[in-house]
């Protein structure tokens, strides 16, 4: 861990706005330096707020605390924060062109002419963007957009980075490739970093830890193994995968279940013989997803199961399947995951 | 809006709000008051009912400001759709050239209906040679209602426009795959996807004519509409009760129909003569 | 076959309302240089009646380009920062101010300068000074500046631009004069071409709150049509023509260039090969 970090501390923020809209009940985090945290959760549930406190774009309300490295910076606006910022829709300025829109932030701290240019070209090269300099933005794509966001945001050597939705505005190919992009440059930046996200996808492939959020709450921190294969609860689980759920009366030979329910992902069951089959159902649709194939199951719960199957072999509709949980398939909410730090 | 921004705020807005206060709002509660002082107190706001100078003056003004608003209506309606569904050499031109006169004053308008119209005029002359009878009508009604169907065709053709290129094109389509002849499709799809901008424009066209000075000023001084009414109220009788309180009235007919203009259509309101 | 007819026939009828609108225009302009009106372009072409005008009017040609540029100068001033307020602000205060503001076009301007005269006749200087004039203008046209410029800046997303800078340091004036302004140009710009052509044109204020020696363009035109002879008049007219077309083109060209469309870029097959990393990024560790 590099000691020239920031680590990020929140104490009781919450956030209630002018017309009584409550975003955020009281949140308490923290985050260590060079960590990258991912804030995931539906629309409306609070996320972009809590990023825009960090930020010092939205103050908490009143006994929150915001604090870089030990520094109280609650009062301090967005402008004395020495934050880097990433919009969902990169908010570049139309009236520069790339190479002026990268230096803006330097322009704004005084730097001199040569540094500037200096700076500016090496985030041109970092992002590849340098033959761009000189476009105006409304000639640029998506991805070269999201680019200039980023080298802008770096530019001026922030403590911390922030990314609202990032990859929303892309379409699903850019996506991908641009997430890879995106791990691999917080990585060798070190920095810390806050990624807003409902991408779920996204939020385990990119995050260190993830906060999960519902209704301006937090639902769950931990790693992304930690928040898939031990959810804190019910939402936390369905939000990031499927998820069955059945009485355990309906399987043979399961493991004990205090709650009366068992509960395993698709991908966890395996289909054998009866004879080892921990619960047998008939297939009511077929879902070939090419690298394996999703079949509901009909088994006389209430509702259906999900699994999921890298077999080659085609399944047909109607047929009867017997499928076995691995072991270390079932899934207990874990109680004692809410508000843990790391 | 973070609260702390506000005072920012009414800074921005202080200068423009000193203005606003102390040259219009003050001075025109002032005449509502002045309007009241005349021998008739109050009451010299139903003077408009009561005298028949004034009375017949505004009666004269809105019928002049409908007819004028009917036929510029009219007129740029076909005109106006005509311009934004057909492409051709010169249209844009032709766009231009109709627009052109938004920015006349009443005065030259007025001078331009002379030149058409009056006792020189180019109508006069046309005629004069066709039927050996000089036709002048600059001075008259007739005068006044074509000086103001001339400053208010620009405006209405631009807001018909606007609101002619966002029609939808499918439901013309589907009223004639349907059978509806073009005359229907005008009557049953057209008109009723245009009315709102026909209100608004119409308004606007109604509140100009009403509260148009330069052009009545500069073609007569004995056509009485009201506008000429408050003016020879103040100069020549010295009557300042009462040119204050048909001018408050005046000023509330008009922004009345602009208000309605702008509830219904929501967008830049084109400049008055 | 009847579609073209009605072509035909619908652009017969645009044309002559082309020349209702365009023909006396042209009239007055040839009557301005024609010797002799009465005779028509037979009695040849002349500029001695741009002369006279001159020499009997330049002062009010000056007047109202002073009062014009110092309109424009005032709303520039007092209406931006107003129009920045009114975007920021928004919802229903915002649409209360703003027909606040329009108020004064929406009143007649007769009844506009009456009010100004009863309320300040009485302080001589102001009254007889060019001023006068101008806080009519002032009201009259600040409602078309505010409008131009909040026009603009509600169609695009420039909180997020404000909040963009102000991440990178940008104190509020800097993000400004940097960021909001030059994004808001095209407002500010028809906004401006706006208030010059309604100041030049102005009348139904001018007329009531002008003194004898302050006469602007206008007030000298209806001056002319009443007492001076046709020829003069129409010079007269000319020479306002003169002033006010380069505006209207401006106005008319920055109306077309606005309702040209965008084409948005999409991302190549190009740009995505080359996203993909073989070597990490090597950016310094330094940040």
């Amino acid at each position: 861990m590099n000691s020239d970090t920031t680590a990020i501390t929140l104490t009781a923020c919450a956030k209630t706005f002018g017309d009584g809209t409550r975003a955020l009940d009281p949140v308490n985090l923290e985050v260590e330096g060079g960590e990258t945290v991912v804030l995931l959760g539906p629309s409306g549930c609070g996320k972009t707020t809590l990023l825009r406190i960090i930020a010092g774009l939205e103050m908490p309300d009143s006994g929150g605390r915001v604090q870089f490295n030990n520094e109280d910076v609650t009062e301090r606006l967005i402008e004395k924060r020495n934050v880097g910022m990433v919009f969902q829709s990169y908010a570049l300025f139309p009236n520069m062109t790339v190479a002026e829109n990268v230096a803006y932030g330097l322009r704004v701290r005084k730097m001199a002419t040569a540094d500037i240019d200096a700076r500016v070209e090496e985030m041109l090269n970092m992002m590849h963007i340098t033959e761009l300099q000189h476009r105006g933005i409304d000639q640029l794509s998506g991805g070269q957009r999201q680019r200039v966001a980023l080298a802008r945001a770096i530019a001026v050597r922030p403590r911390v980075l922030l990314l609202d939705e990032p990859l929303t505005a892309l379409d699903a190919l850019l996506r991908d490739r641009l997430r890879v992009e995106i791990d691999a440059l917080l990585r060798s930046l070190g920095i810390t970093s806050i990624y807003v996200t409902h991408d779920q996808a996204e939020a385990m492939a990119l995050g260190d830890r993830i906060v999960v959020m519902s209704q301006g709450r937090i639902a769950q921190i931990g790693s992304p193994r930690d928040i898939y294969h031990r959810p804190a609860n019910d939402f936390v689980a369905g939000f990031v995968g499927t998820v069955n759920r059945l009485p355990a009366s309906l399987l043979t030979g399961s493991p004990a279940a205090p709650s009366g329910e068992v509960m395993f992902r698709p991908e966890e069951a395996e289909i054998v013989t009866t004879k080892e089959a921990h619960f047998v159902g008939r297939v009511t649709s077929v879902f070939f997803l090419g690298d394996r194939t999703r079949l509901i199951l009909d088994g006389g719960g209430e509702v259906p199961v999900v699994i999921e199957s890298a077999l080659r072999e085609v399944i047909e509709v109607g047929a009867e399947v017997a499928i076995r949980i691995r072991p270390g398939g079932f899934m207990e909410f874990n109680a004692n995951a809410r508000e843990a730090s790391a | 809006m973070e609260i702390r921004e506000y005072p920012r705020f009414f800074a921005l807005m202080l200068p423009a709000a000193i203005i606003f206060i102390a040259f219009f709002a003050v001075p025109m509660m002032r005449l509502a008051v002045v309007g009241a002082t005349g021998e008739e107190g109050f009451s010299a706001y139903t003077s408009m009912v009561t005298t028949p100078r004034h009375f017949e003056s505004m009666v004269a003004t809105v019928l002049l400001s409908f007819g004028v608003t009917i036929a510029a209506l009219v007129v740029s309606t076909v005109a106006g759709l005509f311009l934004v569904r057909n492409r051709f050499w010169g249209r844009e031109t032709l766009i231009s050239m109709l627009t052109f006169p938004l920015a006349f004053p009443g005065v030259v308008i007025g001078f331009l209906v002379i030149l058409l119209a009056g006792r020189q005029g180019l109508i006069g002359t046309v005629t004069n040679a066709l039927i050996g009878d000089k036709l002048v009508f600059a001075y008259s009604m007739a005068g006044l209602f074509i000086g103001y169907l001339y400053f208010s065709i620009p405006r209405v053709i631009l807001t018909i426009m606007a609101a002619a290129e966002k029609l939808d094109p499918a439901l013309e389509e589907a009223a004639r795959s349907l059978g509806a002849s073009p005359w229907r499709v005008v009557c049953d799809v057209i008109l009723p996807a245009l009315k709102p901008g026909l209100i608004a424009s119409g308004a606007i066209c109604f509140a100009t004519s009403m509260g148009a000075f330069g052009t009545a000023f500069t073609l007569a001084t004995n056509i009485d509409v009201l506008p000429m009414t408050i003016y020879t109220e103040f100069t020549l009788n010295a009557n300042i009760a009462s040119a204050a309180s048909l001018s408050i009235i005046l000023g509330l007919v008009t922004w009345i129909a602009l208000f309605i203009a702008r509830s219904l259509s929501g967008s830049t309101v084109a400049a008055s003569a | 076959m009847q579609r073209r007819g009605i072509f035909i026939s619908q652009l017969i009828f645009t044309l002559l309302v082309c020349a209702f609108l365009i023909v006396p225009v042209i009239l007055s302009a040839l009557a301005g240089v024609t010797e002799n009106f009465f005779f028509g372009l037979k009695s040849g072409l002349t500029l001695r009646w741009i002369g006279e005008v001159w020499g009997l009017y330049a002062d009010t040609i000056y007047l109202s380009l002073l009062i014009a540029i110092s309109c424009l100068a005032v709303t520039l001033l007092i209406g931006v920062p107003a129009a920045y307020v009114l975007a920021r602000i928004g919802g229903r205060t915002a649409r209360f101010i703003e027909e606040t503001i329009v108020l004064p076009v929406a009143v007649p301007g007769l009844a506009i300068a009456l009010a100004l005269i009863i309320m300040y006749g009485g302080f001589r200087d102001f009254r007889s000074s060019w001023v006068f004039i101008l806080v009519g203008h002032v009201l009259y046209t600040l409602p078309f500046m505010v409008r131009s410029v909040l026009a603009v800046l509600s169609s695009m997303n420039f909180r997020e631009l404000e909040e963009g800078a102000a991440s990178l340091g940008a104190s509020f004036w800097q993000r400004f004069w940097t960021v909001v302004l030059p994004n808001a140009k095209s407002g500010i710009l028809a906004g401006s071409l706006m208030v010059v052509t309604l100041s030049v044109g102005e009348f139904n204020l001018t007329w009531m709150l002008h003194t004898p020696i302050t006469k602007t363009l206008p007030v000298g035109l209806a001056d002319s049509y009443a007492s001076m002879r046709l020829e003069i008049a129409s010079a007269y007219t000319l020479v306002f023509f003169v002033m006010i077309v380069p505006l209207l083109i401006g106005m008319q060209i920055l109306s077309r260039d606005g309702r040209r469309s965008r084409k948005v870029q999409e991302d190549s097959p190009a740009d995505i090969e080359q996203l993909n990393f073989k070597r990490p990024v090597t950016g310094s560790t330094d940040t």
